[in-house]
């Protein structure tokens, strides 16, 4: 065993709590090697165990009438999308290895959501993600955009998977730890689901993919510690992607899953070996012997626990029947990859792993994974005081702006409402051909399953001013407005997985955002029936602002899967004819809390969450999925940032077509305009369905307003014209370019 | 017509380009493994798109030398239709059937959306039926799709009709502004001298079904199977 003495101090430094270590020592009835201490350490850290999430985590709706496996059972949520096939999607936060390298972390963070999903035999067909960065006015944010950019774009598009939809804000809290957030979505036959299981006594485990090397020792730690001025001394920390060899470990593992010989398969991410070894073993209730000088290295003098440790991409465990070791040994071979046979399947529940013939460390499985001898905490929360200070915020005590226009052109420039087109352009948005989104835009992003009369709706969001400003209720709004883009696409919201980013644990009002938020997810959840499938956790997500440390805005990032069942109703966000009739569904609100209207050209940034009903919401929704059932309307673009101006003119652009409407004298204008109340929908109506419309409308019990109508090009409100389609549009188009680039 | 689409380790295009032409062109479709010397016997060999050996050294610098490749050069030497698209016709220029090459996008950055291409003539398999007067909306994805050849090699193309298609606005007028990539004279494609091999930047395979809403990319393979059928009916007489 291992010569170095450990200690308490040892345990401490590498993020272990004093009661962590006595517990290690308890279990293993010694002191612990340092290999094997290190193994305890990545295993407990939050990253790969969610003790301080995990009791909050178990409150959320996990069984649904589309699931196959629910949340934590598979390496990806799984879901049952008719015709005999299974779609495996998940979402997972690169954080703070963006924060340090943006270029290769958002570049591994982009591998290991796709080894996630083929892991379980599906192939990704759509990749989304979420960004958040700080004020775009930085260098910091441009260095940071641009590396995490090239670095998602280069993966994938090497990689082959289409980029279907998005999100990207700015915002001072994230200016120091940006937010990386990757959904992958796969598809495959219902039957050749893999498993991330070991069992048979005697099955021979294999390493395959990339070599091994010291890139990505305790990341998983790594992560579960603040971002500090000094993180950047952590760089081994980060790890290098090889689209390449994930591509061709794609193609191999799926060739390989068609043999048969696959009895259980887990990708290699945080904490590298040791993780899947361990969550395999467990799972499958067995052990493993490992050799890891077998393991293919990329260099020389590592030791057995950076081994143990390394998170060197591009790498799965597959545990194969015994005897057939050439039909595995044939495919690999073919895609000229690395597969290796580095130990077996036991029967006790025991990890043994040897290094030439000598145990280097020797811990049972089931004590170190979540669920069993992981530790599990109540973390105590405590409601801040900013909480009550935002309530207060009243609109009555905002002057309304003289120049409606002036605030309209500020809006269309603003990096959070300006379109990403700088962003989405670098992505391959249109491999595999499936992108239905390209040439008909919708609110969610559509992507054609081949051959059948469906396809997926897919969305990503999440507005983290309002979970700031009331985390319970911001996060009712992020779920309700993934749901309301799947339902104006024609889709019906089936099931999330979240993506939860806050800040420090330990801070009790940090960890009451996330108690509320998770709270609110749960109700609106249960709402909308999509359950929850998986997701990640990332805590220590915080920044430093005029030298005082704040946490990020909370941010519970709700990836979301919906089902189109049938492709004709498509229903994409962009006016189509001129002369077309607008109307709103919902109801506008005398409210501009939390909009960008309110911090951008008030400079008002405390202010509680936009008006929002959820039973209200749900309704619209109902009413929303049937006036497009019934081909009743044109278009429907639901109103978020920006508000109902912004939302007509991101329908206008697509085919350069303006709008000329009337406001609310009830409703203060700027209100009207750029509010951001929820439950509200856009649609057009072709002159010929109007009478219907109305007719339908007004036996629903939804209050329904006429706007106006769409024109060639002009953009009016209230008879005053705010510019033509074509020249706000390129303003829109251009903004964030101009603002990167200079 | 029997169709190989060769895949090289790293082709991420290859399923689009057999479902367009097996699906929707209803032709035969086999796949060629790099690693194979055999042909099959096919009436054309099509390179797709993608990042073949990752393309980390220069794209399609390291496929062109792929075992398939010396057969496919044999086969476009005995006049045997070859047609390459993006990561395809970049291998192409490495391995010399197709003159000039690409080189790295001129804002240095990959690029992935709809452009507008104007036929330049109809004396090519690809664009022997193109109306000439219509510019046609394909996608392009790419990061080295800068074409560039030396002015003499052009003037020689130019007059010999080598050029397939040039970047045009949605207007078919070939501007400055409607280059996505700072390639030479806005050129989107090209051909040999003896016109049977061809390549092409945007991806007609990604425009070619109705379920995503643009078909104008099959117009490209429709062309292309009419040469491909007057050419076998021409052998059997």
């Amino acid at each position: 065993m291992s010569e170095m003495k450990v200690t308490l101090e040892t345990a401490e430094q590498l993020g272990l709590e004093p009661q962590e270590f006595e517990k290690i020592k308890e279990i293993l009835g010694r002191i612990p090697n340092y290999t094997e201490l290190s193994i305890y350490s990545v295993m407990w850290s939050e990253h790969a165990s969610y003790k301080n999430s995990i009791k909050w985590l178990k409150t959320l709706p996990r069984k649904g009438k589309y699931l196959l496996a629910e949340a934590g059972e598979e390496n990806a949520g799984l879901v049952d999308i008719g015709n005999g096939l299974a779609c495996a999607f998940k979402i997972e936060s690169h954080n703070h290895p963006c924060a340090i390298e943006p270029y290769q972390g958002a570049a591994t963070g982009v591998g290991g959501i796709n080894r996630d999903i083929f892991t379980t035999g599906a192939r990704p067909v759509a990749q989304l993600n979420s960004l958040r960065f700080g004020d775009i006015n930085l260098d910091r944010t441009k260095w940071l955009i641009k590396g995490v950019v090239k670095g998602i774009g280069d993966y994938g598009n090497s990689f082959g998977v289409p980029v279907v939809g998005g999100e990207v804000y700015f915002e001072n809290s994230y200016n120091t730890n940006p937010l990386v957030n990757a959904m992958s979505v796969g598809i495959m036959k219902k039957d050749e689901l893999i498993s991330a299981v070991a069992k048979g006594v005697g099955n021979p485990v294999y390493i395959v993919g990339s070599s091994t090397g010291k890139d990505g020792i305790h990341g998983a730690t790594f992560a579960s510690a603040d971002i500090t001025e000094d993180s950047a001394d952590d760089i081994p920390s980060i790890q290098v992607g090889d689209p390449f060899q994930e591509k061709l470990l794609l193609e191999a593992t799926l060739e390989l899953n068609q043999t048969g010989a696959i009895v259980g398969m887990q990708d290699m991410g945080a904490a590298g070996i040791i993780c899947s070894t361990s969550e395999m073993s467990a799972k499958g209730e067995h052990g493993m012997k490992i050799n890891l000088d077998k393991v293919p290295l990329r260099q020389h003098n590592i030791e057995p626990f950076e081994i143990l440790l390394s998170e060197s991409q591009e790498r799965m465990l597959v545990v194969i029947e015994k005897g057939k070791e050439k039909i595995v040994e044939k495919v690999f071979d073919k895609w000229d990859i690395n597969c290796v046979i580095i130990g077996e399947v036991i029967a006790e529940d025991r990890l043994y792993f040897y290094m030439n013939d000598r145990l280097v460390a020797d811990v049972p499985a089931s004590t170190l994974v979540l669920g069993g001898g992981a530790p599990v905490y109540e973390r105590e929360y405590k409601k801040p005081a900013y909480y009550n200070e935002y309530k207060k915020f009243s609109i009555h005590s905002m002057p309304e702006p003289d120049d409606f226009k002036k605030v309209a052109l500020t809006l269309i420039r603003n990096p959070n409402i300006a379109s990403k087109r700088w962003v989405y352009e670098q992505y391959d948005t249109m491999v595999r051909t499936n992108n239905m989104s390209t040439n008909f835009p919708s609110d969610a992003g559509l992507v054609n399953i081949k051959g059948t009369r469906s396809a997926l709706v897919l969305t990503v969001d999440c507005n983290s001013r309002y979970v700031m400003a009331d985390p319970n209720k911001g996060t009712q709004i992020a779920v309700a407005e993934a749901a309301r883009n799947i339902v104006c696409s024609g889709g019906e919201p089936v099931a999330i997985t979240n993506c939860l980013n806050f800040g420090n644990p330990y801070n009790p009002e940090v960890f009451w955002q996330f108690v509320k938020a998770v709270k609110g997810m749960g109700k609106a959840c249960r709402k909308f029936g999509t359950p929850v499938t998986g997701g990640n956790v990332s805590f220590y997500n915080q920044s430093s602002i005029d030298g005082k440390v704040e946490p990020v805005f909370p941010t519970p990032t709700i990836g979301m899967l919906g089902l189109l069942k049938e492709k004709n109703n498509h229903m994409t966000m962009s006016f189509k004819n001129k002369g077309n009739m607008i109307f709103l569904i919902g109801r506008s609100q005398n409210d501009i809390s939390s909009s960008e209207y309110l911090v951008s050209y008030h400079g008002i940034k405390e202010s509680p969450p936009p008006h929002f009903d959820l039973d209200f919401e749900h309704k619209v929704h109902k009413v929303v999925m049937d006036i497009i059932r019934f081909s009743l309307v044109r278009s429907a673009h639901d109103i978020s940032e920006g508000g109902l101006f912004i939302t007509l003119l991101e329908s206008g652009m697509p085919g350069c077509l303006g709008f000329d409407i009337t406001t609310d004298a009830e409703i203060r204008k700027d209100a009207f305009l750029f509010g951001e109340a929820q439950s509200r929908v856009i649609v057009t109506v072709a002159p010929s369905r109007e009478t219907e419309f109305i007719d339908f409308m007004l036996n629903q019990d939804m209050p329904f307003f006429t706007l106006g109508h769409v024109t060639k090009g002009d953009c009016r409100v209230d008879d005053i014209s705010f510019g033509f389609i074509c020249d706000l549009k390129k303003e829109y188009d251009q903004a964030i370019e101009k603002y990167i680039e200079g | 017509m029997k169709f190989g689409v060769v895949i090289f380790p790293g082709s991420n295009c290859d399923h689009d380009m057999i479902y367009v032409l097996r699906e929707i062109m209803a032709q035969d479709v086999v796949e060629l493994w790099h690693k194979t010397t055999d042909l099959q016997n096919v009436d054309s060999v099509v390179l797709p798109g993608g990042f073949s050996y990752g393309d980390y050294l220069r794209s399609g610098a390291i496929a062109r030398y792929s075992p398939i490749m010396d057969k496919v050069i044999e086969f476009a030497k005995n006049g045997g239709f070859v047609f390459g698209i993006c990561n395809g016709f970049q291998i192409l220029c490495e391995c010399g059937l197709l003159p000039g090459a690409l080189l790295h996008n001129s804002n240095q950055k990959f690029v992935c959306k709809n452009i507008y291409i104007l036929p330049e003539n109809n004396h090519c398999a690809v664009n022997s039926s193109l109306d000439l007067s219509r510019a046609l909306k394909i996608p392009i994805a790419h990061g080295e799709g800068r074409y560039f050849a030396p002015d003499l090699e052009l003037i020689k193309m130019r007059q010999n009709d080598q050029i397939l298609f040039r970047y045009c606005n949605d207007f078919g007028l070939i501007t400055e502004e409607a280059n996505p990539n700072g390639s030479v004279e806005n050129i989107a494609g090209v051909c040999n001298e003896i016109k049977n091999v061809f390549g092409m930047m945007p991806h007609p395979e990604r425009a070619a079904d109705d379920e995503l809403g643009n078909t104008d990319g099959r117009l490209v393979f429709e062309s292309l199977l009419r040469i491909m059928e007057e050419k076998r009916v021409s052998s059997y007489n």
